[in-house]
C-alpha cells in the first residue's frame, strides 16, 4: 500500500478543441512527478480522452506524412501517464461517466480505462488528499 | 465530508443533456449519499430566478420533447436536502436582484461566501 496521497480530478473537456485540456494532463504528470496518486473521472465530452479508435493522420500543409507527424493523441497520453505511474509503483485511475459515453458513441477505451457514475466521483473524492474540478467553459 | 459545488456557469449544454450537467451531477451523488451544497455564482444565478422550462428545440423535422427543467432540478435539489445560494451582488449586477428567488434559494452576500466555503471540505468550482 503506497502511503502516497492521492488527488481526484473532474474534467470535462474534449480532445483537440481546449487548451484546458493539455494543462489538464501536465497536472496529472505534475501529479505523479510528485508521488501523488492520480484518479480521473472524465465527464462529458472528456471521455472521448480515453477512445480507442483515435487515429494519427499525416498533414500535407507541415508536408509530413503520418508516421513524421507523430501527432498527438489523449488515449496515448493516458497511456503513457498510465505507464508512468506504474514504473513509479503508485496509483492511476481513469472512470469515464457511462452516460456520456453512450450519447458519443465512444464505448471502445483503451486498457485500464472504466466506465462509472456520480457515485464514484463522490468516492475518489472521499478518499482523496484533495479535488480539482475542471469545467468546460 | 461535504462538497459545495460553485456553478458559475448558466445554459452550459442544458439544450443538449436537458439540463444543467452539475445540477444532475449534484442530484445524482446526493442520491448515493454524498453531502452538498450548491452556490450560484455569476451567469449561473439566472438559475436561481429560473420559472419556466426552456423552450424546445426544433431542427428540420426533428423535435425536441423533453428540454431541460432547471427549476424542477432545482427545487428538487433543495428538497433533498441541498442547500441551494445564491449570491446577492451577482442578481444585482444582472438586474436580478428584485425578482424572488426559486423556493428554497437563499440569497448570500458576496462578503459571505467566505464563511460558506470555510462550511465545506471540498470547493469545486465548474
Amino acid at each position: 500500500m503506497s502511503d502516497t496521497k492521492t488527488l481526484t480530478f473532474a474534467f470535462m473537456e474534449p480532445p483537440f478543441e481546449s487548451e484546458r485540456t493539455v494543462t489538464f494532463f501536465r497536472l496529472l504528470d505534475a501529479a505523479l512527478d510528485r508521488g501523488a496518486g492520480v484518479r480521473v473521472f472524465a465527464y462529458e465530452g472528456a471521455v472521448a480522452l480515453a477512445f480507442a479508435r483515435q487515429q494519427p493522420h499525416g498533414n500535407a500543409v507541415h508536408h509530413r506524412d503520418s508516421e513524421e507527424e507523430d501527432h498527438p493523441l489523449t488515449k496515448d497520453w493516458i497511456a503513457a501517464l498510465q505507464e508512468k505511474a506504474r514504473s513509479k509503483g503508485i496509483g492511476f485511475e481513469w472512470i469515464n461517466c457511462g452516460l456520456c459515453v453512450d450519447e458519443r458513441g465512444v464505448n471502445d477505451v483503451i486498457e485500464g480505462c472504466g466506465r462509472g457514475g456520480p457515485p464514484d466521483l463522490w468516492r475518489y473524492a472521499s478518499e482523496a488528499h484533495n479535488t480539482l474540478t475542471i469545467g468546460t467553459r | 465530508m461535504k462538497v459545495l459545488q460553485v456553478i458559475d456557469q448558466a445554459y452550459r449544454t442544458t439544450t443538449e443533456e436537458q439540463d444543467d450537467t452539475i445540477l444532475w451531477l449534484t442530484q445524482s451523488m446526493r442520491g448515493a449519499g454524498g453531502d452538498l451544497m450548491v452556490l450560484l455564482s455569476g451567469h449561473g444565478v439566472h438559475y436561481a430566478i429560473s420559472r419556466e422550462r426552456q423552450p424546445a428545440l426544433t431542427l428540420g423535422t426533428w423535435r425536441q420533447t423533453q428540454p431541460a427543467e432547471l427549476p424542477r432540478d432545482i427545487a428538487n435539489l433543495v428538497e433533498s436536502g441541498v442547500p441551494v445560494y445564491a449570491i446577492q451582488g451577482d442578481l444585482e449586477e444582472r438586474g436580478l436582484g428584485g425578482l424572488a428567488l426559486q423556493n428554497g434559494v437563499r440569497p448570500v452576500a458576496r462578503r459571505a461566501v467566505a464563511d460558506l466555503y470555510e462550511q465545506a471540505d471540498q470547493v469545486w468550482h465548474w
